[in-house]
């Protein structure tokens, strides 16, 4: 159902008519040295707006294994992995909190480990198995962590739950399970707002001790 | 008959967000979507001097760039009492080259992926002519004013301070809390839509049927052809209740281009243009006689406010309410300052109103030299000091009694730096807490199928407060069948109308109009089968039958009964629904509160200052309880917020640059996992007949209330130290 943004056609530009001359106007020298500094992958001619960006001069190509499945894309290098997943790949499960590596609502698997998927780029991830929240659960079976959470209440509003449940399932890998407060202190880089936390931990306990 | 605290059962879109099947309102990745990212303002007060956007305009992907200088320009849609929630109305997006606050969105860029938006944004060059800005409330209290808010600003009766004067015991403090915001998860976000003049927005909203007024009112469109959707909301806690600009600038945006579009706030941003919890200050005069009797309460003071938004907080409204004492005086006043908008952030009014009440409780307790609990006790409000009348119900003191309890507070010593743990210095405090419960009108539909199966629908909103699962509940508890066999359908304007949800309104508004459709449905079903000859319910009396289990039953011959199921299809019915309006009763002769007691265990290291809360207790009386599983994360969610505010949250201010500073969830700290430990909420069963046709007054605020004293109350025990300036952070204890 969704086209990704990087194969569609735009709209030509709205005319403004505060601002008849902007078409003439070719680039203000501070701005367009600006850009160049800045940004050297646009390359020196910057493509205009009628450019479809499928053309785009800049897009480099990216294959992601995502829960074991193969994309190839062509993205816009600039593209984080949290972009890419949820933009190109309308795998939007993952969610964004802050963009900025600090609120864990993005966290993924990639090769077995969690990180933040807002803090790394999509091509720094080419061929590495990345498994989203889209990807516990197994012919419709929910992974044992994600049951524990709707039994436990481990979440209200749920939006950093896809976070949260994929950091658990890496820390019970990790094994830092050992008491709740283990658990607490492994689990800080997931915020939650809503403050599901008795619930968060009680859910991973209870998924730890299944475990064993 | 529904209990009065109802079945745990487990939310019935927990597989949805367990699965990341949820989506949220940026989300919807629509065919041709285009991006748009806001610029934003980077001085307090002042005038847009050029926008130069040439270079964004040429820059890859983009299709426009937005402005007030191409803008079409948007009606000011009026505040609350003309029905909008623009939350910005005196100033709409783009009406003209003005600059209010920091952070206001000056222009937009659109582009057909995020990242070229996200890089031309970066090239609109803006130049200002700033202004002198107010900026620092505390240079400012002299032009404090009243402004109508929720609550009116001020309140008196008998002569507060002719008693305060010649009071035995008394204090007098002031007490203040800082800028702080909601930080709910997932940052404000919209998709926006048009085809011809109909619209569609997929908004992350706590108000959906308003926004959608307020967007036909800006746009000039009918309000029928806007469909407003928010199925799934990340948060919201109060900033979600209003249309902030980016609502309109991406609907604006839309129209402009003629494609979807999709603007989603970075978090930097939306510290700035959505909302937050105003700074205030706020005197608390209490005098009472030697034996602990309250004779004066004063409670007075300013919180943030600016001139674009009507926001005001009232902070007084619980004193009002909440001991007995023949002489009072209140009062809330506005600083309007070139600062963001602040508006409603769980529990408004109360929450920091009780903060400033409960720790000048405490103050009076110590000089009293009696028990905080006794203190409370003793002025207990048998009606509403601030009407006269009787209470719905009130069973505070069983909170107070229950908390007590299981807290262990008898073991407490009261002298300060008294009890330790090691080298922890321990410190054990407690506070009341309550928030009006409130109602406004609803309508909710019921449908039965012929296979059983029933659908329930309004148009409210599931922000994780459990709506979806306790409405399900309700219905199906109403109408005698499975809870499996209940959809309940929300977050839509093309169902049944339901309010802001807000307040902690939406258990006792939607609910009760989803008990009256449910009640209609049923009693719709049993007279067609008392009036059916084949039927074995035929020539019975409708009030002697009783449903469950999906089956109707005579109460004084079980033996004589049949499944809805059946009755539909005997009549060849595929369907049969009711729908019901329901309104809160006008000059209702009660007052209905929640009310609740907290109590705080804290350790203090004595070298450092570092405070941790190690438990706490909680007993609140919210009524009836829809579901024990939900209502107790509602309130372990208020509670993780109240420990937030006592040690954690502030955003501060640059005092020349007019800026927040700290835009960032790595440096606006709130709760993580590691910084709670046990917390025990207790469920005070409590029965009202008297505050909605359901008996719940609503609980999604109160769990803040009362949390943030008890824990200021508790540090004073454990160290002699008394901060009258949230947050209680390590410099203010050493
Ligand atoms: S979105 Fe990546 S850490 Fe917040
Ligand atoms: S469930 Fe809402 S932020 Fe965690």
């Amino acid at each position: 159902m969704t086209l990704p943004p990087c194969y569609t056609n735009p709209e030509p530009d709205d005319e403004s008519p505060a601002d008849p001359s902007r078409r003439s106007f070719v680039i203000g020298s501070a701005a367009a040295t600006a850009a160049a500094l800045i940004s050297p992958i646009l390359g020196a001619a910057p493509a205009t707006a009628e450019t479809p960006p499928k053309s785009d001069p800049n897009a480099v190509a990216v294959v992601l294994d995502v829960n074991g499945k193969r994309h190839e894309l062509r993205l816009d290098p600039r593209t984080t992995l949290l972009d890419a997943l949820r933009e190109h790949l309308d795998l939007t499960g993952t969610k964004k909190g802050c963009d900025q590596g600090a609120c864990g609502a993005c966290t993924v698997l990639v090769d077995g480990k969690r990180i933040n998927s807002c803090l790394t780029l999509a091509v720094m991830n080419s061929g590495k198995a990345i498994t989203t929240i889209e990807g516990l659960a197994s012919n419709g079976r929910l992974n044992p962590v994600q049951a524990a959470f709707i039994r436990n209440d481990g979440f209200q509003c749920g939006y950093c739950t896809s976070g949260q449940i994929c950091s658990a399932v890496a820390l019970l890998r990790e094994g830092h399970t050992h008491s709740d407060d283990e658990i607490r202190e492994w689990m800080s880089g997931n915020i939650c707002r809503c403050g599901a936390y008795p619930g968060i931990v009680a859910a991973i306990r209870e998924a730890a001790n299944a475990r064993v | 008959m529904i209990p009065i605290i109802g079945e745990p059962h487990d939310r019935v879109d927990g597989r949805q967000k367990v699965t990341g099947e949820a989506r949220y309102a940026a989300e919807n990745n629509l065919p041709n979507l285009a991006y748009a990212v806001l610029v934003t303002s980077t001085i307090p007060a002042g005038s847009i001097a050029a926008i130069d956007a040439a270079a964004a305009k040429s820059a890859p992907g983009v299709i426009s760039v937005i402005s007030h200088l191409n803008a079409p320009k948007l009606p000011d849609t009026g505040g609350q009492q003309q029905e909008s929630n623009a939350a910005e109305h005196h100033h709409m997006p783009f009406s003209d080259d003005s600059v209010h606050y920091v952070g206001q969105a000056v222009a937009a860029v659109v582009a057909d992926t995020f990242e070229h938006a996200t890089h031309a944004a970066g090239l609109v060059r803006v130049n200002y002519r700033p202004t002198p800005a107010r900026i620092v409330m505390e240079e400012h209290r002299s032009d404090a004013k009243e402004r109508q808010g929720n609550a009116p600003a001020t309140f008196s009766k008998g002569d507060a301070e002719g008693a305060l004067a010649s009071a035995p015991v008394k204090v007098d403090q002031v007490y203040r809390i800082p800028y702080e915001h909601h930080n709910q998860m997932e940052p404000h976000a919209l998709v926006a839509a048009w085809d011809g003049d109909r619209l569609t927005v997929h908004d992350s909203a706590q108000n959906i049927f308003t926004t959608r007024q307020t967007l036909a009112k800006a746009f000039g469109v009918p309000t029928e052809s806007v469909r407003v959707m928010s199925p799934f909301v990340g948060g919201a806690f109060g900033s979600k209740g209003s249309a902030w600009p980016h609502v309109f600038i991406a609907v604006m945006a839309a129209r402009m281009v003629r494609r979807p579009v999709k603007i989603a706030l970075t978090r930097r941003q939306a510290y700035f243009s959505n909302g937050h919890r105003p700074l205030t200050e706020q005197r608390v005069a209490l005098g009472a006689t030697a034996d602990g009797k309250l004779v004066a309460m004063i409670h007075e003071g300013i919180g943030q406010t600016n001139t674009v938004c009507d926001y005001v907080e009232g902070f007084t409204s619980p004193t009002r309410s909440m001991y007995a004492t023949p002489n009072v005086r209140v009062a809330h006043r506005v600083v309007e300052l070139d600062l963001p908008s602040p508006t409603y952030m769980r529990a408004p009014g109360e929450n920091p109103g009780m903060y400033a009440l409960e720790s000048a409780m405490d103050e009076m307790a110590y000089a009293l030299k009696i028990d905080p609990i006794q203190l409370r006790v003793l002025n207990h409000a048998d009606d509403d000091p601030a009407n006269g009348k009787p209470w719905s119900s009130k069973s505070i003191k069983e909170c107070y009694a229950q908390g007590a309890e299981r807290f262990g507070w008898p073991r407490r010593t009261s002298e300060p730096r008294s009890m330790r743990d090691g080298r922890q210095l321990i410190g054990l405090g407690m506070a009341s807490a309550t928030y009006p419960s409130h109602r406004a009108p609803a309508s909710a539909r019921a449908v039965m199928h012929r296979d059983g199966n029933v659908d329930v629908s309004s148009g409210t909103h599931e922000m994780g407060m459990g709506t979806a699962t306790v409405m399900a509940q309700l219905a199906a508890e109403t109408l005698g069948v499975p809870f499996e066999r209940v959809t309940f359908r929300y977050g839509d304007t093309t169902l049944p109308r339901a309010p802001i949800s807000a307040g902690s309104l939406t258990v006792a508004s939607v609910g009760s109009a989803v008990f009256a459709a449910s009640s209609q449905l049923k009693r719709k079903v049993i007279d067609l089968a008392t009036a059916d000859a084949s039927s074995p319910l035929n020539g019975t009396d409708p009030n002697d039958i009783d449903a469950a289990d999906g089956k109707l039953t005579l109460k004084s011959d079980p033996s004589r009964g049949e499944a809805y199921a059946a009755i539909l299809r005997r009549h060849y019915l595929d369907t049969m629904d009711a729908a019901a309006d329901e309104k809160p009763e006008p000059n209702d002769p009660y007052s209905a509160r929640a009310f609740g007691a907290v109590f705080a265990e804290v350790g203090v290291d004595p070298d450092l200052g570092i405070v941790r809360v190690r438990r706490i207790v909680a007993a609140f009386a919210g009524g009836r309880i829809l579901n024990a599983k939900t209502a107790r994360s509602q309130y372990h969610g208020g509670i993780i917020q109240g420990i937030g505010m006592a040690l954690l949250e502030q955003t501060h201010l640059d005092r020349n640059l007019g800026a927040f500073t700290n835009v960032n969830l790595a440096e606006n700290l709130v709760p993580v996992n590691a910084d709670v430990r046990s917390i025990d909420v207790i469920l005070v069963p409590e029965d009202d007949p008297h505050v909605n046709p359901i008996g719940a007054k609503g609980i999604g605020e109160i769990g803040i209330v009362g949390v943030a004293p008890a824990i200021a109350n508790a540090v004073y025990h454990a160290t002699g130290k008394r901060v009258r300036d949230l947050p209680i952070t390590i410099e203010k204890l050493l």
